[in-house]
């Protein structure tokens, strides 16, 4: 490593050194998952051919990233606090069609659907929150039980009051503008929200105090309860947080296609944990990064939709996705070994 | 030094889970500058003492006392509230914290006002390293560096230090030596004689006689949740106070090496490679 210097002045506390700057660096939880970003950018690029450079072909990919994306953050904080959420698979569909029943079928203002839509959001994630902290349940398992709850309830009760399995709305010009629709004709609004997430949470996780809780309570749940934090209120908050986002990304599906279908979302589950991970998360929890959870969408949206821009057959993309996601975990271990063994080489003894 | 009050005392303290008894007719006292070792095997209750005296559990009959007033804790944070401060096994850290954040865990330092505060990373750091360099831990310089990347002795040094700097008045120390290494666990000991010196009343919790040994001034020895000896330094001999913990043949045997070796070293512990047998345990 290359700070041999400070062995031996020792230099005062917290004071940073320029020439650790590229060591700092390289610990960082992201590090892993920007390499991946640009190596997959590099590798579209080149064979991927203009169009996947061209306005058109990094909307696609940004249209893909931003709804990933503003589930993936929620799930990326929740697996740092050592929980999973699988549930956002059945709240996306279940808020786009609680909007489009109350606001297309009922004719009622587009407002109360969606304020309709991102309650139940909320509310899913509120009683999963409370079935974690009240059970020793897994998350994992309570979650995949809400997730075929409210999947259940979403089919009944959308045959029961619409008739048929797909209900559709019509949106009035303020919030179809806000929440569905292209700028510049190509680049889905729900990129500029999937920027506030991304600068809201990161104050959350980074900025904060709270943040510094969300990784106590996935580092060790024990120890973050009996220095005071209240664990349970930030668990069910945490889980609330999922619940809304599912339900906001529901809401702008809704709002972009006008329509809303019973089964949709299902990919989101496995996708969005999947930008999490590549992303430098560490699936146990007490590990990652805000910035890192960004890359890892990105580089997956990227072989997602970079590869309808190759002459390879698409379904190598699914290959080069799971190759990604092993390739991914392994480099982070490795940078997470970097950090955790950092200027043990000193030597010196107090 | 026997007229000052205690900081903290229990008084015939029961405490069952339902129909199972755990501690029996506990009296314990402890005072500023003394530190008392717990001794007991596996399973002899040290773990359930440990949870009442922070708070976790309260007993279901009995008294503790704080300054010789009665007090009740809510739970473990009111117990933290009024200075009384565990330290586990493993440090009770967080091993992916930086050490500024792991410091501050739950207190975080904030800039800022009203819903903008934001998390003071450069105070933080600058007074966790502070601290725990002031114990005497000089390697620790950076407050960025990872929990998980300091050895076993410096993690339970830093929630020492934490625990002191929190204004911790007794300080429990839950098997501080137990997962450590020979030099390890005699870093955590000249810790552990550092809070003492600095007026904390120390209760550290051992199945190792040796390190009880070299710090103790007043020795309980809990057996089957109960105390089986109470007694201060010098009032036992050695013999018994081994013959209590694990009562054997070859302890007498240790104990003459032992004996031999703090005589010649100033009271230090001895090395685990000179003692290694059949009772390292």
């Amino acid at each position: 490593m290359a700070h041999p210097v400070t062995s031996t002045s020792i230099p005062a506390p917290g004071r940073r050194q320029s020439a650790l700057a590229l060591g700092r660096l390289a610990r960082r939880p992201e590090s892993g998952s920007f390499l991946g970003m640009v190596a997959v950018l590099l590798f579209f690029g080149v064979f991927g051919g203009s169009s996947f450079l061209s306005a058109a072909g990094t909307a696609s990919w940004l249209n893909i990233a931003s709804e990933i994306g503003i589930i993936a953050l929620p799930i990326g904080l929740l697996m740092i606090a050592g929980e999973l959420d699988i549930s956002v698979g059945a709240v996306i569909p279940a808020a786009s069609l609680t909007a489009a029943i109350v606001s297309g079928h009922y004719g009622l203002p587009d407002w109360l659907g969606i304020t309709a839509a991102l309650g139940l959001g909320l509310a899913v994630g509120f009683l999963n929150g409370l079935l974690v902290t009240k059970t020793t349940i897994p998350s994992l398992i309570i979650t995949i039980g809400t997730m075929f709850g409210t999947m259940g309830l979403t089919l009944g009760l959308t045959v029961k009051i619409a008739g048929s399995t797909g209900v559709s709305l019509v949106p009035n010009p303020f919030p179809k503008a806000i929440l569905g629709d292209y700028l510049g004709g190509m680049f889905q609004v729900t990129i500029l929200w999937w920027v506030v997430f991304v600068i809201g949470l990161f104050w959350l996780l980074h900025v904060s105090p709270i943040g510094n809780w969300i990784y106590a309570l996935g580092g060790d749940k024990e120890s973050a309860r009996n220095v005071g934090i209240p664990t349970k209120r930030l668990t069910i908050g945490l889980f609330m947080l999922s619940g809304f986002s599912a339900a906001f990304v529901g809401v702008s599906e809704v709002m972009v296609y006008q329509s809303a279908q019973v089964l949709a979302g299902q990919s989101f589950i496995f996708n969005s944990i999947m930008c999490v991970v590549i992303g430098g998360v560490l699936l146990t929890g007490g590990f990652g990064s805000i910035v890192g959870i960004v890359f890892g969408t990105l580089t997956f949206s990227i072989v997602n939709q970079g590869i309808y821009f190759t002459s390879l057959d698409p379904n190598v993309g699914s290959v080069i996705i799971g190759a990604l996601l092993l390739v991914a975990v392994l480099t982070n271990d490795t940078f997470r070994q970097l950090a955790l063994n950092y200027s043990s080489k000193r030597g010196g003894r107090s | 030094m026997n007229d000052k009050p205690a900081i903290l005392e229990l008084r015939n303290v029961n405490k069952s889970f339902g129909p199972i008894d755990v501690l029996h007719d506990i009296s314990l006292r402890v005072r500023a500058g003394e530190v008392l070792c717990l001794l007991g095997d596996n399973g002899a209750g040290k773990s359930t003492l440990i949870k009442t005296l922070a708070g976790v559990h309260k007993p279901t009959s009995g008294q503790i006392l704080m300054d010789g007033h009665p007090v009740t804790f809510t739970g473990p944070s009111d117990a933290q509230g009024r200075g009384i401060a565990t330290v586990h096994q493993f440090g009770g850290t967080f091993p992916l914290m930086s050490i500024g954040r792991s410091f501050f865990v739950g207190v975080e330092p904030t800039k800022g006002w009203g819903p903008f505060k934001i998390y003071d990373r450069k105070r933080a750091n600058e007074i966790a390293v502070k601290a725990v360099r002031d114990f005497g831990i000089t390697r620790i310089d950076d407050g960025d560096r990872l929990v998980g990347g300091l050895s076993g002795g410096e993690r339970q040094s830093l929630a020492i230090a934490r625990a002191v700097y929190f204004g911790a008045r007794v300080l429990i120390l839950d098997e501080p030596t137990a997962a450590l290494g020979v030099k390890q666990a005699s870093h955590v000991l000249r810790i552990v004689n550092e809070a003492k010196k600095r007026g904390l009343a120390v209760i550290f919790i051992t199945h190792q006689v040796m390190h009880a040994m070299a710090v103790g001034d007043h020795f309980a020895v809990l057996i089957r949740g109960a105390i089986a000896a109470d007694f201060r330094r010098g009032e036992k001999s050695r013999e018994e106070i081994t013959d209590l913990m694990a009562g054997g043949e070859t302890m007498a045997d240790l104990e003459a090496q032992v004996e031999g070796y703090l005589e010649t070293h100033e009271g230090h512990p001895p090395s685990l490679q000179v003692l290694e047998g059949p009772t390292a345990h």
